[in-house]
């Protein structure tokens, strides 16, 4: 089988076999496709999630839905008003299934904000730093190299012990806990494409430095750091998780899933299980699914896989 | 003449890719005697390291060797399971690599990593193992071999990494050692000292050697036999003298006029135009067609089959006619 | 060798500094000192005094230095819960936290490093991309929740192992350790496993890369060429030039892992550092939160130096590189 093109003399020589198209084509489908889908799946979840108010059955913050003669029901009981919770109550008499759709929420929300402000902060810092140079880029790498030197746990701990409770605090902490990784991730990508001509040709224009950085250096940098961002999600809201079960995190007014699993902490023992457990699936599953999807971005987007 | 100690025929060794198998090694015929040093001259791109390669199994995926015979001593070295290729190497076929650096782990010892070659095929003591190794060190002129031993590569220059590497080979007394261009990274000066190292080497102990180098100069002065390969297939193959003073296929005659040291002075450097195709778009017909001067319609149509001239061999329709065509 | 030591030394003692500038400044700056330093229930009286006694009404940098004076002397004020020197308090749960720590340490090499070298060489058939998945897993899993899940199953449930609390302790040279008894394994066995969850999955993970990578290195290749053994390849050529990068990681996991450790003395009412920390920050009980953040710098410090050195001698090309900054 000879793959000539209408040129004879560009002929070349066929492979010794010819892999049909077919498996070619599943193993392409199966590579980037999935990806691409599995991303696209999991913003819709997030979408879905931030729109709970939507699904669920009970407002369970509402004080008015709530009856106390209705609580630590086990999965499946009946409530008064004849419908069935699904996966129990709480000991405030709260629908699970709704506590854990609203927890979703606050959860997802605390999280991706907290990320998009680091994302935001740490990339300007460090583009700055690599495109400044000099003493700028050295005190700034101290700086994050300090704070990488602590685990987060404890400074989120120790932030909010100091600042007090709320959401607002509880987003500063994590974003002042993370924003030093995507600085040091920009600013080594930054410092590669620094080098390079079209960087050069822009300087040689008269672009003011702050365009270049905005315009030219960005866009091309954003790559490595969003993929990170998008496995910074889970850690952001595990780590919110872990904040709020341990005390220093969201308000009891506005619960997430960690507050809804310390909550159902002290009755663990005595064997009402649904007030801790189902929220704490959902937290793996929302955690898993991101970093399922952020762990496939990062391996389909390495260079160094041809 | 001594016997024959390695018999290729029909070699062939394709890369997998979403595409297809394509053939890096495409019908390779060789042959060595014992003692004989035969060079493997080719450029980059010719498939050269990878016939080294696939003689000794080292072939990984998405490698493979696909085709072919390859007779060492009379037995097809295809055909052995792993463990009876693994008690091989090293022992009777023995290889050295182009990057001393590379080859050579930078966390272990030398001594450590030149006993193993040993221990692993011999039930000797670590004592015995390492007086062979200091010896071997000796035999290839390095000094203080003792001392030697305890050291790190990293501690050795260039070309002492590359005596290493030769003393390594020879620890089992080998009947054959396939070089993969290991002068190519060392300066001109340390070269001369390796190739004369590894000529005494090979005549004293009779020890066959393929030597691959894009370099004719090396195999001029080194070898007994030449072998030059373009895209995957051996196109001309005889005595090193008889091949060099007339050659045969336009292809070495091409790369003997380019050679700076064949030049007039003065007069401009002859080159070969165009460039060595790559692995997917090798030519139909005679792979070196579109570079040829004497190329003929024949040459698109078919790939030339070997022909055979007493004690050469050489692939080519229209081959340089046996007249004296000194340079 | 000495002068990286050294260079290291002085980094750590600068880090150190550095933290204790951060901590009184948050502290000093950012909420009321006198809070910090005097109880909320000290009469009006035993204010003053304190205020007269530890320079409060001192400019900020004499405040600063007293501070530090009386941090190297080992005072950071005492606890307003339980009255007696902080650091003291601290001191006293140290050992339980370090023999959960140090458990869960042994647990991520002794499973982490086999499944990830198994992981990392059949790195394209079932099992090794069934472990790599297992290990997402792993660091999925929200550390406190996976923790009660365990009590829940063998406590609860299956009623195999105790539910919280540290066992019997026995004294080892004036420090009590309860891994020594039996009913100290079972107290310990639950909260090592979760605090070592987390870091098994990236120990793992580690590994495998690491074989992955070393497998295509020049220098195994060069050991079939000379038909050296696979298992002997694995073992000498590949988990040597593994080792140490995940011996580096493991050790500056020691400090995460005392920070993680908040978490699983929390949901196993481990007495230990974290515990009381937790605690101390529920009954704003300042001088303790304080002294444990300088206590803790300090063991991260010394662990991040005590890995540097070591990975320095383990790999003789680091030492080269240096000078040449």
């Amino acid at each position: 089988m000879d793959r000539s093109t209408p040129d004879s003399h560009a002929r070349t020589v066929a492979p010794l076999a010819e892999t049909p198209r077919r498996a070619a084509i599943l193993k392409r489908l199966r590579a980037r496709p999935t990806v691409a889908g599995s991303a696209c799946a999991l913003v819709l979840l997030m979408a879905a999630i931030l729109a709970a108010p939507l699904f669920a059955p009970q407002n369970p913050y509402d004080l008015a839905n709530l009856n106390l003669l209705d609580g630590r029901l086990p999965p499946g009981s009946e409530s008064m008003d004849g419908w069935v919770y699904l996966l129990g109550t709480d000991d405030q008499g709260r629908d699970m299934l709704s506590a854990i759709l609203y927890g979703l929420r606050i959860s997802l929300a605390v999280g991706l904000t907290a990320v998009a402000l680091a994302t935001a902060i740490g990339s300007v810092a460090g583009l700055v730093a690599a495109y400044a140079g000099g003493w700028i880029d050295t005190v700034l790498m101290r700086i994050v190299d300090f704070i990488l030197g602590f685990p987060t746990i404890l400074v989120a701990l120790v932030l909010l012990a100091v600042m007090g409770r709320g959401v607002d605090k509880v987003i500063l902490a994590l974003v002042l806990v993370q924003w030093a990784n995507y600085a040091r991730i920009m600013r080594s990508r930054a410092l590669q494409e620094r080098r390079k001509e079209y960087i050069e040709a822009a300087a040689n224009l008269g672009y003011p430095a702050w365009r270049i950085i905005a315009f030219h250096l960005l866009p091309n940098c954003m790559g490595p750091v969003l993929v990170f961002a998008t496995i910074q999600i889970a850690t952001a809201i595990a780590l919110e998780a872990t904040l709020s079960f341990l005390g220093v995190g969201v308000p009891v007014t506005e619960p997430s899933l960690g507050l809804l699993i310390a909550t159902g902490f002290q009755y663990l023992l005595s064997g009402d299980y649904w007030i801790s457990m189902f929220p704490g699936i959902a937290l793996l599953l929302l955690i898993l699914a991101i970093n399922v999807v952020g762990d496939r971005l990062r391996e389909a987007l390495d260079p160094r896989r041809a | 003449m001594s016997e024959v100690i390695l018999q290729v025929r029909g070699l062939r060794t394709a890369f997998h890719t979403e595409a297809g198998a394509w053939p890096a090694v495409d019908g390779v015929d060789l042959e060595v005697r014992r003692g004989e040093i035969l060079g493997l001259v080719g450029e980059s791109g010719s498939g050269k390291s990878v016939t080294g390669f696939s003689l000794l199994g080292l072939i990984d995926p998405p490698g493979e060797v696909v085709e072919g015979e390859i007779l060492f001593k009379g037995q097809d070295l295809r055909r052995l399971d792993e463990e009876d290729m693994r008690r091989l190497r090293g022992n009777r076929i023995a290889m050295i690599f182009q990057d001393p650096l590379m080859t050579l782990n930078p966390v272990l010892r030398i001594g450590e990593q030149m006993m193993e070659a040993i221990l692993t095929h011999e039930d000797v003591s670590r004592a015995q193992a390492r007086e062979r190794c200091r010896q071997a060190l000796a035999m290839v002129g390095i000094p203080a071999p003792d001392k030697r031993l305890d050291s790190y590569p990293h501690e050795f220059s260039g070309g002492m990494r590359q005596r290493v590497a030769i003393a390594i080979a020879m620890l089992n007394r080998p009947d054959l050692i396939i070089c993969d261009e290991p002068t190519t990274a060392l300066d001109v000066t340390i070269q001369g000292q390796i190739l004369y190292r590894m000529q005494e080497i090979c005549r004293t102990h009779d020890t066959a050697l393929i030597w691959i180098t894009h370099d004719l100069g090396v195999v001029a002065e080194l070898a007994d036999r030449i072998a030059v390969m373009y895209a995957g297939r051996i196109v001309e193959a005889g005595p090193v003298d008889e091949v060099l003073d007339a050659p045969r296929h336009p292809y070495t005659r091409g790369l003997l006029d380019s050679m700076p040291a064949n030049a007039r002075p003065g007069a401009r450097l002859r080159q070969i135009e165009g460039m060595t195709p790559s692995l997917s778009a090798r030519p139909a017909g005679c792979a070196f067609r579109p570079r040829c001067p004497r190329a003929v319609e024949r040459c698109a149509e078919q790939a030339p089959p070997v022909n055979l001239e007493g004690s050469r061999s050489f692939r080519c329709h229209v081959p340089i006619a046996c007249e004296n065509t000194a340079a | 060798m000495l002068l990286f030591t050294l260079r290291r030394l002085l980094q750590s003692l600068f880090v150190l500094l550095a933290v204790s500038v951060v901590v009184f400044f948050a502290v000093y700056a950012v909420g009321d000192p006198i809070e910090l330093l005097v109880s909320p229930e000290a009469t009006m009286e035993a204010r003053q005094a304190t205020i007269a006694r530890l320079g409060l009404d001192q400019p900020v940098w004499r405040q600063y230095l007293a501070f530090l004076w009386r941090a190297l002397q080992g005072d950071l004020g005492n606890s307003f819960v339980h009255g007696v020197p902080a650091i003291g308090l601290i001191l006293q749960r140290l050992p339980a936290t370090f023999e959960l720590v140090l458990v869960a340490i042994t647990l991520s090499c002794v499973v982490g490093i086999p499944l990830g070298l198994v992981a990392g060489l059949y790195r394209d058939r079932v099992l090794g991309r069934g472990i790599m998945a297992g290990s997402v897993l792993g660091f999925s899993l929200p550390n406190f929740w996976q923790g009660m899940m365990l009590i829940l199953l063998f406590a609860v449930w299956l009623g195999w192992l105790p539910a919280s609390g540290r066992g019997q302790t026995v004294d080892v040279l004036g420090v009590p350790l309860s891994i020594l008894t039996a009913d100290g394994w079972s107290h310990i066995v639950m909260p090592a496993i979760n605090l070592a969850l987390a870091n098994i999955a990236l120990v793992l993970r580690l590994t495998a890369t690491g074989v992955a990578e070393a497998q295509t290195q020049e220098y195994v290749k060069f050991a079939r060429a000379k038909g050296v053994r696979p298992g002997r390849i694995v073992r000498r050529h590949i988990l040597r030039n593994i080792l140490v990068p995940v011996v580096t990681v493991v050790g500056m996991e020691f400090g995460s892992l005392i920070a993680y450790s908040t978490i699983t003395e929390t949901v196993f009412a481990w007495p230990g550092m974290g515990k009381l920390l937790i605690d101390s920050v529920y009954q704003l009980d300042r001088p303790v939160v304080v002294a444990y953040v300088m206590l803790a710098t300090f063991i991260f410090v010394v662990v991040n130096f005590v890995v540097d050195v070591l990975y320095a001698a383990l790999d003789p090309r680091v030492q080269l590189v240096s000078p040449a900054h």
